[in-house]
């Protein structure tokens, strides 16, 4: 072989290109998207012009402050029974994964309580607990040092809205926590061990940071739910958005109108919500963090962003190559 | 010289122990046994090198020193102490986590795979134990961790988390991060193993800088190179048990064991 072949230019290869191509055409996407607008636009039409919904009302309604109100409480109720269950969950979860047979069993008989029966039978039996005890009492055994309470002053609607799904949230939320932390490595937990900690830090300065982040999409599914699954409170009057809506529309007998404004209030509530999950899994991220080192979530470096550019600058660029 | 102190150890003539005894070590994992009754002993000072084919059970004994794995038989004495138990009049007491916990403040590690905590950066990896562990201010944690980076070689890199540092800068960290401890005696379990070539030899430098400084090391490595030019001891483990024990260069140049002879022609 000589130089000057060694130094020839590239053959010229004719080859695929925006001037020489012919798109595909797809007429059954046209139809079908032509057909749902079509669909759609009916609905909305239907809804807009119907006589028996009167829109000033729906937007008289939407900041009614009893309304308001009813946001406010919804809110604080998500909020109360999403930490009350996270921390159950979490409790549940250790007493899962303990070496105490009867922390296991008690744990598993929690779970599979509150997962296996209804949320609304729950809300409805902690709000009528004055029927088993018609007292509560904090003393000292054997002593006449404590407190009592009147049942029925203590369980509100609103006491007995945070019970019931603060208590049926951790059972859920204790499989999440479980999977959570056994997703770290365990070589995580034995770096730990090999300074010193004792197992209750391990769990708390190295297991748990890292299991938080497996947690955290999941648990914001759980918010978002939590946020419609409030509404059920009407049903012990918790004071809610729901119980208010209701409430008025049991008076004035407009139930599509406040139906439709607690539904735009849910939305609102919801999508704001979304917002601070996205957020809470940024500041948690993936990017500087990997759950182990083996289970990165993009461990493959070929598909990161930058090999990919790289890839395509290449494949643009380069001439074909002659072996396969 | 080993084998000297051991046996005036065993026959109570002289009450001076090395810092790390095993004698007799089993253990088993169901019905596979590991280790067949491991004898092993570290001067303070030494560097003891292990070598033995992959599944031998050197990782395994290693764990049982510093208790990551519980022995079914024989004992270890770590400092004179027994480690898993306490000694009181005839009877063996089974430790509970603090105690467990004490041990190992005294017995650093360093794993294959490094093992940093992802959840902390670099300095907090090091200052994590003398801070949360020894209950150091957090200040002065923070400050000595910045010079044991600088004496790994990783001045300015404390600020990044594990993921961003090449495999050789986490294996500094870890042993930054165990140093911390101030412990008396650091066991690697094949620190170089999961490294890149072109990495190995940065942790290795660190490691001899460690070993001059008179650091009591016990190191499981298939590096031979290094064995023979650090180490003052090396034994050969096979089926789980120590089948030879001596100098290193003697050792590699004149194996005894038949077994050993296999091993190091493979290897070297
Ligand atoms: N936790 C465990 N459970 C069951 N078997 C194990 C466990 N750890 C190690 N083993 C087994 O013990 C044997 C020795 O392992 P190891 O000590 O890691 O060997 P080495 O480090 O010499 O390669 C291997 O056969 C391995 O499969
Ligand atoms: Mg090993």
């Amino acid at each position: 072989m000589t130089q000057e072949q060694v130094a020839a230019p590239p053959r010229l290869v004719e080859q695929p290109g925006p001037g020489n191509t012919v798109r595909l055409r797809h007429p059954g996407r046209l139809i079908v998207a032509l057909l749902c607008i079509a669909g759609i636009s009916w609905f909305v039409w239907v809804l807009a012009t119907n006589d028996h919904i009167i829109w000033g009302n729906v937007l008289y309604y939407l900041t009614f402050p009893k309304i308001l109100d009813g946001v406010l409480v919804t809110i604080q109720l998500s909020i109360l029974a999403t930490i009350m269950g996270l921390a159950i969950g979490v409790a549940l979860a250790m007493m899962k994964l303990s070496a105490n047979p009867v922390a296991v069993w008690i744990s598993n008989l929690y779970i599979w309580f509150f997962r296996g029966t209804p949320v609304l039978v729950q809300l409805i039996f902690w709000f009528n607990l004055a029927f088993l005890f018609p007292q509560l009492v904090i003393k000292i055994p054997l002593t006449n040092i404590g407190y009592m309470w009147d049942t029925n002053v203590v369980m509100t609607g609103f006491t007995a809205a945070m019970l019931g799904l603060g208590l049926n949230l951790g059972a859920y939320a204790a499989e999440t926590v479980r999977a959570g932390i056994q997703a770290v490595d365990p070589g995580q937990a034995e770096a730990a061990a090999s300074i010193g900690m004792t197992p209750f830090k391990r769990m708390w300065v190295v297991v748990l940071p890292q299991a938080t982040r497996i947690i955290i999409p999941p648990i914001g599914n759980e918010f978002i739910s939590m946020l419609k699954t409030t509404s059920l409170v009407y049903v012990v009057a918790g004071n809610d958005l729901m119980t208010n809506a209701s409430q008025i529309y049991k008076q004035n007998g407009k139930i599509m109108e406040l139906l439709i404004v607690a539904s735009i209030w849910y939305m609102a509530m919801t999508v704001i919500a979304t917002y601070f999950q996205g957020k809470l899994e940024k500041k948690f991220g993936t990017a500087d963090r990997p759950i182990t080192g083996k289970r990165q979530r993009f461990s493959n470096p070929f598909f990161s962003r930058d090999n990919l550019a790289v890839l395509g600058q290449r494949l643009r660029t380069e001439p074909p190559r002659s072996t396969p | 010289m080993t084998s000297t102190t051991t046996s005036l150890a065993q026959t109570g003539t002289d009450r001076h122990l090395p810092l790390v005894l095993a004698e007799q070590v089993t253990k088993s994992f169901g019905n596979h046994q590991v280790l067949s009754g491991i004898d092993f002993s570290v001067e303070t000072g030494e560097v003891a090198c292990i070598i033995g084919p992959s599944g031998s059970g050197k990782s395994t004994f290693l764990r049982c020193l510093n208790a990551l794995e519980k022995p079914n038989g024989g004992r270890i004495r770590i400092d004179g102490e027994d480690v898993g138990f306490n000694y009181r009049k005839g009877k063996f007491h089974e430790w509970n986590s603090a105690e467990y916990a004490k041990l190992r403040l005294n017995v650093g590690m360093v794993f294959q795979r490094f093992n940093l905590f992802a959840n902390m950066t670099a300095l907090e990896n090091v200052a994590c134990g003398p801070a949360r562990v020894k209950g150091e201010s957090k200040k002065l944690a923070l400050a000595r961790a910045e010079e044991l980076l600088e004496r790994v070689g990783l001045a300015g890199h404390g600020h990044k988390y594990p993921m961003k540092l090449s495999g050789g800068q986490q294996q500094r960290v870890a042993i930054a991060r165990s140093l911390a401890m101030d412990p008396q005696v650091m066991l690697f379990d094949e620190p170089t193993s999961a490294l890149d070539p072109e990495l190995v030899d940065e942790v290795l430098e660190v490691m001899k800088s460690l070993a001059v400084g008179g650091m009591t090391m016990v190191l499981v490595t298939h590096e031979i190179g290094f064995a023979r030019e650090v180490a003052d001891s090396l034994a050969f483990i096979d089926g789980g048990v120590v089948v030879e024990r001596g100098n290193p260069r003697e050792l590699i140049a004149n194996p005894q064991h038949e077994r050993t002879q296999q091993f190091l022609s493979k290897v070297l």
